[in-house]
C-alpha cells in the first residue's frame, strides 16, 4: 500500500489486492443469523405450550455453546468468532433435540461436547465431520439414558386441545408419540392422541409433546421455505429425507409390506427438524446435488431402520451422523460436471 | 439466450457513464508507451533518446515470439527509454515521449479495401499493431490466421461488456455502429466466411437497436450479420460462454474457439481493424471508461496510449477523499494499483476509482463448504477445494480440481460468503503447480 498521491499531504491508504474487487452482500454471519431467526418461531410456540422452562433450557444451551466456543478458540489460539452465529445455531439445535425437563447442567455438558470436541478439536467451522448438536445429543443419550428419554414437560395450558396429551399412559414419562408407536402400536397411539386425522393436524401445527424441535412441523417448514427463498438451502436434501422416510416406512413400517403410514412417519419425531436444519448443514453434507439426494435418501433409510429395528424410538439423529461420515466420500464420487470435456479426451 | 453453467449477478453500476458520449481530453505533456501491451514478448524499441517521432510512427517491434507493433501515440521527441510501472507485470520497458503540442494532428485518408486479397487485409491489421482490446491483448493478425483444418465458419463480435462499470464498447456501438459493421465485414473477408453474430448484453438495448439497424443497412447481402441480445449474467462476455450462448457450441477445456469453428473479436478491436484497413491508421488511442464513486467526474474518454492515470485524474477534476481502491479494468478481473503513474495501454478498458462502500474489505474466514463457488463457476471447477489445499500447503495437488481450466473470472470469490480470496489462491496454486 502506498500513500495517496491524489491529494498531496493526505495520508489515506488505498487498498491493493487481487480481483474480484466487488463481492456479494452475503456473508457467513448473514446466513447463520437468518437460520437463527427461522428457528425462533418453533421456540415461541413451545414456550406457549410448555411454559418458560423451555426458554431457560434453550438459553442455557445457547449460552454454554457460545461460551464454550469463545473459551475453546482462546485456548487453541484462534480468532474468536462467536459473532458469526454458528455457535448460537448449535445451541438452539441442541436444546431442540433434548427433553426440555432435563437438569440445567445437562445441556451445558452437551454444549461442551458439541462445540469443543466435535467442532473446534476437529479444526473449527468448516472442518467438523459430524453435526455438533447431534453429537452433543448422542453423547447425552448414551451417558444419561433415563433423563434423556423421560424428562418431558407437562403442557401448561388447560385448553381442551391439549388434554389429549394427558390421557392414557403416564403423561410425563412416556409423552412422545414415537415411543407409544414403537412400544404399544398404532392402536395405543390413537387411543392416547385421538383419531389419525386429528393427529396429523395436531402434529403439523404443533400441539404435541416432545422436544422443542419436534413440535411444529408447520413452523419448521415455513422457516425452511424462507431459507430456500434466500438461496441458503435447496430442496434436494429435505425433499430426499422426507421422501425416503415416507417410502421406507410405507414399505416396511406396517403389519405386512407396503402397509406402513408414511404421513405419520414424516410428521413425527425429529424428521422435519432433521431434514430441514440438520441434514442441510453445509459442512457436514455433500455439495453436489446428486450427492445431496443420496445423502438425504440414506438419512431416511437409516432413520426408518433404527425406528423399526433399533432400540430407540427415533433414529434421525444417528441416521444423520452416519451419513455425515459418508459425506467426504460422496463429495469425491459426485463432482461438478466440467463445462466441456477436455480437448483430446476420449468420449 | 445465455450460457447454462454457473455465473453470478453483480449489480452493473453502469448508470454512472452509460449515457456519456466519448470525449477526447487534450494531449498530455508526456506519454509513457509501454513496450509490452500484448500477450507475448516485449517489443524492442526502434528509436533512441532525443529522436523526433510523428504520431503513428512505428517505435517498437517484436523480434521473437508472439507480439504486435507499437506506435507513437503523439508527435514529439523521445524523452527517454525507461522502465515504467505496468498494471499487471509490475514493471516494463517503455518509451517516454515529450508531446509537441503545436504539431498538426495527423490526417488519414479513406482507401478502398473490398478488392484487396485477404492476405493484404491481414497485413494491414498486423502493421497497425492491433491486439485484442477486450483485455487479453492477443495479437489480432495471429487470431485471424486460424489453422485451415479448424474449418472456421462463424465470426462472433463481442459487444457484451459484462464487467460492471465499463461502458466503452457500449458507447462505441452507439456512436460508431457503421464502422463496426464494416469492420465485421473486413474480418469476414479475411477469414473467408459469411456468417457473423454480434452478441450484446440486454442491459444495452439501445446499442442492440442501433447495431441491428446498422447491420440491416450496411451489412451487405453477401454475408449474414445477426445481432443477438443476451441475458445479463456475468461472465457472458467471456469467450467460451459467449460462444455457447450465441452458437450453442462449447469450447472444450484447453482448446481454443477455432476448435469449434469460431473466431471471436471484441467490438473495439473490430473498430480498430476498420481504422487500420480503411484508413491505414495504426492503433495508438483507446476508449476507456473512468468510473466509480471515487472520481469527481466519471467519463468515457478517447485517450492516447501512454497517457498516465495522473493526467486523466487531473482532467476529470481529481479524486474524492472517499477513494479506497484504484482498479485497471473491471471490478471482477481488474488489477488494483498503488500509484497514479501507470499509463494507459492497448489492453486498458477502464480505470475505476472505488470507494469503501463499493469494495468489500471484510476479512476472510475458513471455508464453510457451502459449495456456492462450485455452483457459480462457469467452468464446473472446485474453487473451494483449491483454496483449502493451498491453505494447507498442498497447492501442487490441486490440478484435479480443474486448476488449469480456470480463467479467473472471479465468480467464485464474488459469491463466497466467507469472503475467501479464491482467485488469489488459484493464482498461487497455478504458480506452485507449474514449478
Amino acid at each position: 500500500m502506498k500513500k495517496s498521491e491524489a491529494f498531496p499531504g493526505e495520508s489515506r491508504l488505498w487498498t491493493v489486492s487481487i480481483s474480484p474487487h466487488v463481492k456479494s452482500a452475503e456473508s457467513v454471519e448473514k446466513i447463520m443469523w437468518t437460520v437463527v431467526g427461522c428457528l425462533i418461531p418453533p421456540l415461541l410456540l413451545s414456550v406457549f405450550i410448555f411454559g418458560f422452562q423451555v426458554l431457560i433450557i434453550t438459553a442455557v444451551s445457547v449460552g454454554s455453546c457460545v461460551l464454550t466456543e469463545a473459551v475453546s478458540q482462546k485456548c487453541l489460539r484462534r480468532p474468536v468468532t462467536v459473532r458469526d452465529g454458528s455457535a448460537v445455531i448449535t445451541g438452539l439445535l441442541l436444546a431442540y433435540v433434548i427433553p426440555p425437563g432435563v437438569p440445567y447442567w445437562m445441556p451445558v455438558l452437551g454444549a461442551v461436547v458439541a462445540i469443543f470436541v466435535t467442532k473446534h478439536l476437529m479444526g473449527g467451522i468448516g472442518f467438523n465431520i459430524f453435526n455438533p448438536a447431534l453429537i452433543g445429543r448422542a453423547f447425552l443419550v448414551a451417558t444419561y439414558p433415563v433423563a434423556m428419554t423421560s424428562a418431558w414437560l407437562q403442557p401448561i395450558r388447560d385448553a381442551s386441545i391439549f388434554t389429549y396429551m394427558g390421557q392414557g399412559v403416564d403423561a410425563v414419562s412416556t409423552a412422545t408419540p414415537l415411543y407409544v408407536l414403537k412400544h404399544y402400536g398404532v392402536a395405543a397411539l390413537i387411543e392416547k392422541y385421538g383419531a389419525l386425522n386429528s393427529i396429523y393436524g395436531n402434529f403439523f401445527i404443533g400441539w404435541r409433546p416432545g422436544c422443542i424441535g419436534e413440535t411444529s412441523v408447520l413452523l419448521l417448514l415455513l422457516g425452511g421455505f424462507y431459507l430456500m427463498h434466500k438461496g441458503y438451502i435447496t430442496w434436494h436434501i429435505p425433499a430426499s429425507v422426507f421422501a425416503s422416510v415416507a417410502f421406507f416406512t410405507w414399505v416396511f413400517g406396517g403389519e405386512g409390506f407396503f402397509t406402513g403410514n408414511p404421513l405419520l412417519a414424516v410428521l413425527s419425531g425429529g424428521v422435519p427438524l432433521g431434514a430441514i436444519y440438520m441434514a442441510t448443514d453445509y459442512t457436514t453434507s455433500p455439495n453436489a446435488k446428486k450427492g445431496q439426494m443420496i445423502f438425504g435418501a440414506g438419512v431416511g433409510a437409516l432413520t426408518v431402520l433404527i425406528r423399526l429395528k433399533g432400540g430407540y424410538p427415533e433414529g434421525v439423529a444417528y441416521a444423520i451422523l452416519l451419513m455425515n461420515a459418508l459425506t467426504p466420500a460422496l463429495d469425491g464420487w459426485f463432482r461438478p460436471t466440467r463445462f466441456a470435456p477436455q480437448k483430446g479426451a476420449v468420449k | 439466450m445465455t450460457f447454462l453453467k454457473g455465473g453470478v449477478h453483480p449489480g452493473d453500476s453502469k448508470e454512472l457513464t452509460r449515457h456519456l458520449p466519448i470525449e477526447t481530453p487534450p494531449l498530455p505533456e508526456t506519454v509513457d508507451i509501454l513496450l509490452l501491451q500484448h500477450f507475448g514478448a516485449p517489443c524492442k524499441p526502434l528509436v533512441d533518446k532525443k529522436a523526433k517521432v510523428n504520431e503513428g510512427d512505428l517505435i517498437g517491434e517484436v523480434s521473437a515470439g508472439l507480439g504486435a507493433n507499437i506506435h507513437a501515440s503523439v508527435t514529439g521527441t523521445v524523452k527517454s527509454i525507461d522502465i515504467s510501472s505496468h498494471p499487471v507485470s509490475v514493471s516494463c520497458p517503455s518509451v517516454i515521449i515529450q508531446t509537441d503540442k503545436e504539431a498538426e494532428p495527423k490526417k488519414y485518408e479513406r482507401s478502398e479495401w473490398k478488392n484487396l486479397p485477404a492476405e493484404e487485409l491481414r497485413k494491414r491489421v498486423k502493421h497497425a499493431g492491433i491486439v485484442g482490446l477486450g483485455g487479453a491483448g492477443f495479437p489480432t493478425h495471429i487470431k485471424l490466421s486460424p489453422p485451415p483444418e479448424a474449418k472456421v465458419d462463424t465470426l462472433v463480435i463481442n459487444g457484451v461488456e459484462c464487467e460492471p462499470y465499463l461502458t466503452t464498447d457500449h458507447r462505441l456501438m452507439i456512436e460508431h455502429p457503421d464502422e463496426i459493421i464494416e469492420g465485421a465485414r473486413i474480418i469476414l473477408a479475411i477469414l473467408g466466411i459469411k456468417k457473423c453474430h454480434i452478441g450484446i448484453e440486454a442491459n444495452k438495448m439501445d446499442a442492440v437497436e442501433v447495431m441491428r439497424k446498422a447491420a440491416a443497412e450496411k451489412g451487405g447481402s453477401d454475408v449474414e450479420i445477426v445481432v443477438d441480445a443476451l441475458k445479463v449474467k456475468y461472465p457472458q462476455g467471456s469467450e467460451k460462454q459467449l460462444i455457447e450462448s450465441v452458437t450453442g457450441r462449447r469450447v472444450p477445456g484447453f482448446a481454443l474457439p477455432f476448435d469449434v469453428g469460431v473466431v471471436v473479436q471484441n467490438t473495439a478491436t473490430t473498430k480498430a481493424i476498420y481504422d487500420a484497413v480503411v484508413f491505414n491508421k495504426p492503433l495508438y488511442e483507446k476508449v476507456i471508461t473512468v468510473s466509480g464513486k471515487g472520481i469527481r467526474r466519471p467519463a468515457n474518454l478517447r485517450v492516447r496510449i501512454g497517457t498516465r492515470l495522473r493526467d486523466i485524474v487531473d482532467y476529470l477534476g481529481g479524486t474524492k477523499p472517499e477513494l479506497a481502491k484504484i482498479v485497471f479494468g473491471g471490478p471482477m478481473t481488474g488489477f488494483s494499483v498503488s500509484t497514479l503513474d501507470i499509463p494507459v495501454t492497448k489492453t486498458t478498458s477502464g480505470v475505476l476509482f472505488l470507494t469503501e462502500d463499493e469494495i468489500d474489505t471484510r476479512p476472510h474466514s475458513h471455508c464453510i463448504r457451502c459449495g456456492w463457488c462450485v455452483e457459480a463457476c462457469p467452468m464446473g471447477l472446485q474453487p473451494n477445494e483449491i483454496g483449502i489445499y493451498v491453505e494447507a500447503g498442498r497447492a501442487k495437488d490441486t490440478a484435479p480440481f480443474g486448476l488449469f481450466e480456470c480463467f479467473e473470472c472471479g465468480c467464485c470469490a464474488y459469491v463466497c460468503p466467507a469472503k475467501r480470496p479464491l482467485v488469489q489462491f488459484i493464482r498461487l496454486a497455478k504458480m506452485k503447480a507449474r514449478k
